[in-house]
């Protein structure tokens, strides 16, 4: 039998509630990125809202081993997000830390049950607009060469890989040239970047390296803390690659400033 | 240790790694320019023909999920399948010995060593022997030991501890090897050829095949109904080692344990298609019991030892899925980390992912805590593992472990709290996150900020994108507000 597309369950309208999980990297780095998600949203037939209540999905601690405090911000995260149909964000790493909160509240069935629906309702951006909403862009121009980085979470975790490629090759005059070691590790890895700071520069170093032999102008990707990561090197390393969010591109502000350009 | 010579300091050759703190350990690994050409060519290589292997083999998901259950099966019913063992080997003509810490395990091998008259004896690479310590215990014991793998003959030149599981000797390039050879060897051959390199060791070694009283191999697989260990080489070191002399060895770990020859097979297939990319390697033996009436060949005296050495524990406590392993290597060389520091830097007898969950074990979670800690859990070791070992999950249970034992630096408790304090109170996330904005920007020049205070992990390698003039919370109410004004 064939799967009934979500949008068609009659739990879910034809243009649904969708909440945006801004996520703390582009609420203080590049708002620029969440204003895309909305506009692709949007575009998409979906209902957009931001909780105001929305703050850290308690990754950092998790990953720490402070179990405590994750569980705490990811109560939190539970109850700003209840009321929507889907949770969507423009990061694989925090929408796969939501699907990580079963594994915190295993001892705690009240918060389980809802831990579990948040996870069941939460997708990463690029994987959504396709898998959910079979969205595709339309009349979006862009004349450069780009190369494409994925990121672990979103790779392993929630199987995004072809859903951003599909996307970009709607963009009218970009052409994409393939990243060899593009499923590596970027070296972000959150915390570790900065509790290991000359492993993961040495990681990086190896990638940006990588990304300056593909001659491409642009990087893209899918998580702000991988493409600060490699954005950061690249610029040290005087490279000229222009890194985005691939948010950015599919809502046509590729034509705006690349991460570090001025307005 | 002020008098030790920086040789000796060295996480290669220290008697005790976790006596250099691993942030030295690490920059000595990064420090070193051979070390990271040696690590790509043979990591590039060995991921090159996995993926190339499984590629071509359409039944490899299939296979990895029924060599699980397979382990998974022995692990839940170690006792009987122990007992079984046992039985068919004695049954065989072996002698079977059990050691439950890897003193005791040492402690039986030279005894047999002693009871054998043993002067000189040869070993094939085995990663139990390195874990309980077997080279130090026997040298200690005044018996000269000859280690008759290719690359563990290198690391036992150089005075090295090996630094991967398949190939010990993976930090060592060609031309270092060569040199060691020149260095060394009675008639050393061209050192710019390897297949010279190699007939050069091969000279060296085959007089003390010849002349070792004990031979002491690790097993692969130990089979449960016929009382069989399995080796797999690719070099025939384990058959000279483990056929020629009077008495043979062998110390493997509990979980090696299969049912059946057949279940052998599987985890075969998946072994040396994980490690090297091979079908098969190039010798597979399998040994049961003594030299029997009519034989040609084969040891007077069959012995087995079996170790535990931590793994109940591991197993009662949150790690039984890590008694699965198979020590295949795939996860080292896919991990980024390792790729970087290569293998000494773990301090451990297992370096990598598969290292860093089972050195706490071992070596302690004090001494070892920075392990579990010094991944980015991007989730390819776990891709890539022959039987789906969640080795990021392990990592983070140590971690968990490690927060709850006060082991992780005040420094990063802190800096968490802080954060979830705030974290969980929105009005003042939000308040805070629109001066840090503000704050950053200060830092700035041109787009980029170069240098920031309490940022200089990230900082000092890189630069960081100068934030927007305001935060998207702040951004989107103001739209919001225009828009209810109409």
């Amino acid at each position: 039998m064939d799967a009934v597309p979500l949008h068609n369950q009659p739990t879910v309208s034809d243009r649904p509630k969708v909440a945006l999980y801004v996520t703390c990297l582009v609420d203080v780095v590049r708002p620029r990125i969440g204003f895309a998600a909305i506009s692709l949203l949007e575009q998409a037939g979906c209902d957009v809202s931001v909780p105001q209540s929305q703050t850290c999905c308690g990754q950092p601690a998790f990953n720490s081993g402070d179990d405590d405090h994750a569980r705490a911000l990811a109560r939190n995260v539970i109850r700003a997000f209840d009321s929507f149909d889907h949770v969507v964000v423009p990061s694989g790493s925090c929408a796969g830390m939501i699907h990580k909160y079963p594994e915190l509240f295993r001892n705690d069935p009240v918060w389980l049950h809802r831990a579990e629906a948040l996870a069941a309702r939460t997708y990463e951006l690029l994987s959504y607009l396709v898998d959910i909403r079979h969205f595709m862009p339309k009349d979006v121009t862009l004349h450069a060469s780009a190369t494409y980085h994925d990121s672990c979470s979103g790779l392993r975790q929630l199987g995004v890989m072809e859903q951003p490629r599909k996307m970009l090759a709607a963009i009218e005059g970009l052409s994409i040239t393939p990243l060899p070691g593009h499923d590596v590790c970027c070296g972000f890895g959150g915390t570790f970047c900065v509790k290991y700071p000359a492993i993961s520069n040495a990681i990086v170093d190896e990638k940006a390296r990588d990304i300056e032999n593909t001659k491409a102008d642009l990087l893209l990707g899918g998580d702000l803390g991988c493409l600060l990561n490699m954005a950061g090197k690249l610029h040290r390393r005087g490279a000229a690659t222009r890194v985005f969010h691939t948010a950015e591109i599919l809502s046509g502000f590729g034509s705006g400033p690349a991460i570090g350009e001025e307005d | 240790m002020t008098t030790a010579s920086s040789a000796a300091r060295s996480s290669a050759q220290a008697s005790d790694p976790f006596s250099i703190p691993f942030d030295e350990r690490i920059k000595e690994a990064l420090d070193n320019k051979t070390l990271k050409i040696a690590i790509d060519r043979t990591t590039n290589n060995a991921r090159d023909k996995r993926a190339a292997a499984v590629a071509a083999w359409p039944g490899f998901a299939e296979a990895r999920t029924l060599g699980k259950s397979i382990k998974q099966h022995v692990i839940d019913h170690l006792d009987h399948y122990l007992v079984e063992f046992e039985a068919n080997a004695l049954r065989s003509g072996a002698k079977v010995h059990w050691a439950s810490t890897s003193d005791e395990a040492c402690a039986i091998v030279i005894d047999l060593c002693r009871k054998a008259g043993a002067k000189s004896v040869t070993r094939a690479k085995s990663m139990l022997g390195e874990e309980i310590g077997l080279p130090h215990a026997l040298e200690d014991a005044g018996i000269t030991r000859v280690e008759t793998d290719l690359a563990e003959h290198i690391v036992q030149l150089a005075h090295d501890r090996p630094s991967h599981i398949i190939w010990p000797a993976l930090h060592r390039t060609r031309e270092e090897v060569a040199e060691l050879f020149r260095a060394n060897h009675h008639k050393p051959q061209n050192s710019d050829d390897i297949e010279s390199m190699v007939a050069s060791a091969r000279e060296e070694l085959r007089g003390r095949f010849l002349a070792a009283d004990v031979g002491i191999s690790g097993a692969n697989f130990l089979i449960a109904d016929s009382g069989a260990i399995c080796t797999v080489t690719n070099e025939g070191n384990a058959e000279l080692t483990t056929t020629i002399p009077r008495v043979h060895i062998v110390t493997a770990g509990i979980e090696k344990l299969v049912p059946s020859l057949s279940h052998a097979m599987v985890l075969l297939r998946l072994l040396v298609r994980s490690a090297t990319g091979a079908d098969l390697t190039q010798y597979t033996t399998f040994h049961c019991g003594p030299k029997r009436r009519g034989d040609r060949d084969g040891p007077e005296e069959f012995h087995i030892v079996l170790v535990d050495n931590g793994r109940t524990k591991m197993r009662n406590e949150g790690l039984a899925d890590m008694l699965r392993c198979l020590r295949c290597g795939a996860c080292m060389n896919h991990c980024v980390v390792f790729r970087q520091i290569g293998g000494h830097a773990y301090g451990g007898a297992y370096p990598g992912p598969m290292g860093s969950v089972m050195t706490p074990i071992f070596n302690g979670l004090e001494k070892s805590h920075d392990l579990p800690q010094a991944c980015t859990l991007n989730g390819s070791c776990q891709e890539v593992c022959p039987v789906d070992i969640p080795l990021p999950t392990l990592l983070r249970g140590w971690r968990e472990k490690s927060w709850r034992e006060g082991l992780e630096p005040q420094i990063v408790r802190q800096s968490l709290g802080f954060w979830a304090f705030g974290a969980r109170h929105p009005f003042l996330y939000h308040i805070g996150t629109r001066l840090a904005v503000r704050g950053m920007r200060l830092f700035a020049k041109g787009g980029w900020i170069r240098s920031l205070p309490l940022a200089s992990g990230w900082t000092r390698h890189r630069d960081f994108p100068k934030p927007a003039p305001r935060t998207f919370m702040e951004e989107w109410n103001q739209q919001q507000r225009l828009k209810a004004k109409g």
